[in-house]
């Protein structure tokens, strides 16, 4: 039975989950949640995440959610399949700076995301990925947000005028996982 | 060679990680960062953490900070000896640790985390706390923790029946909310109280709070 995953899939943290299921080839069923109609705050929907928000996994009997801790349990879960196993696993330094990098629009926001770009530019500087020399979890954690804020938030020179980061971004979204993401959601 | 952790007992997150330190009776050294004088913001402690910021660890080689990070390294690295803080043998109960460990970062942190600032560190730098960010924060956190209360009814912990990093990453901060008046949305909700007095109470985390001195005794 395939893995369900509830959200739509123009969403940030639903696609953090798609990535890492198509990297490991877990087949799985996206579900759409109506995030525009309020529908994840909903009582039924309130009984799989209770703080209301997307995306929410089931596999067989067993729910998770939260998108960081869904891509760690199939990296571990699937450490043989898919992307090699020490590329996905992730090392976990930089994992946690994710959180920093979400699309913002005030002026005060944007310096703020400069800086940390500043501080990726020169972690890439010294190795290919954010972790290492090897593709994990922590690149990508990042890449949802990252296309959003070239997209969507039109902030691409960002990332364009900082030349290891925006080889890195190449390199990431040119994976087959991430292509066919893009497909699935229908950019 | 024992690890060295680059912080202040003083630090929420600095505490995170010498509590599972104490948990997993690790070998370490509290090398001082000195705060005040901007130490964290300087070239020399950059090099560690390039956000300019305390913990960092070092083991041998190996430069970590984000202490969420710190801590599920250490809990790996030392999964065979000591308490079992990540259920590392049962990967369903491993992933419901990474679950509540999301939480704490993305739900409960950024509500219970202005509340500890305006109350206790912001009078230390000459500013008066807001009130107005405070009450916003308390009424966000108990949102929060109406949702604890309800896991807590079901389990004893936050993962499961078993106390795990996913509880101890809340120990810190709700070390400091305990000591101002916000402290009412835990004593308002019995489970989530009972869990507190809990936790609080473990010897390792016992030892840290002693070193937790914002806000006085």
């Amino acid at each position: 039975m395939a893995v369900k995953v509830y959200g739509p899939a123009t969403a940030v943290c639903p696609q953090r989950v798609m990535v890492c299921l198509l990297e490991k080839g877990v087949e799985f069923d996206l579900v759409h949640v109506d995030l525009d109609s309020g529908e994840q705050k909903l009582p039924e929907f309130l009984l799989k995440q209770p703080f209301g928000q997307v995306p929410v996994v089931e596999d067989g009997d067993f729910r998770l959610y939260e998108s960081r801790a869904i891509i760690r349990y199939y990296a571990a879960k699937y450490e043989d399949r898919g992307t090699k196993s020490t590329g996905l696993h992730t090392r976990r330094e930089s994992s946690e700076s994710g959180s920093k990098v979400t699309p913002t629009w005030s002026k005060l926001s944007r310096r703020k995301l400069e800086k940390v770009l500043d501080v990726y530019e020169k972690r890439l500087s010294r190795s290919k990925y954010l972790a290492g020399e090897s593709f994990t979890l922590a690149d990508l954690s990042h890449m949802p947000a990252t296309r959003y804020l070239i997209s969507e938030a039109g902030l691409g020179h960002l990332v364009k005028d900082r030349k290891k980061l925006n080889a890195w971004w190449e390199d990431i979204s040119s994976r087959p996982s991430w292509k066919k993401m893009i497909d699935l959601a229908g950019f | 060679m024992a690890l060295k952790l680059y912080g202040t007992a003083m630090s929420t997150c600095t505490s995170r990680v010498l509590t599972c330190f104490h948990e997993k009776s690790v070998d370490f050294e509290l090398v001082p960062v000195d705060l005040f004088a901007g130490e964290h913001k300087q070239p020399p402690f950059l090099v560690k953490n390039p956000f300019g910021q305390i913990p960092a660890l070092e083991d041998g080689d190996l430069t970590l900070f984000e202490s969420r990070a710190i801590t599920s390294y250490v809990a790996e690295k030392f999964k065979g000896t000591g308490y079992d803080l990540i259920r590392h043998e049962n990967l369903n109960e491993a992933a419901l640790v990474k679950v509540w460990m999301e939480v704490e970062s993305h739900q409960y942190n950024p509500a219970i985390a202005p509340i500890v600032y305006q109350s206790l560190v912001a009078p230390l730098q000459g500013k008066s706390p807001d009130q107005s960010i405070i009450d916003a924060s308390v009424e966000k956190l108990g949102k929060v923790l109406d949702v604890y209360e309800a896991r807590l009814t079901g389990t004893r912990y936050l993962a499961g029946d078993f106390y795990s990093l996913a509880d101890l990453h809340h120990l810190p901060y709700t070390y400091y909310l305990m000591k101002t008046p916000a402290a009412s949305v835990v004593h308002e909700r019995p489970h989530v109280k009972a869990w507190w007095e809990d936790i609080s109470s473990r010897p390792a985390f016992k030892k840290v709070a002693e070193g937790m001195k914002f806000g006085g005794k």
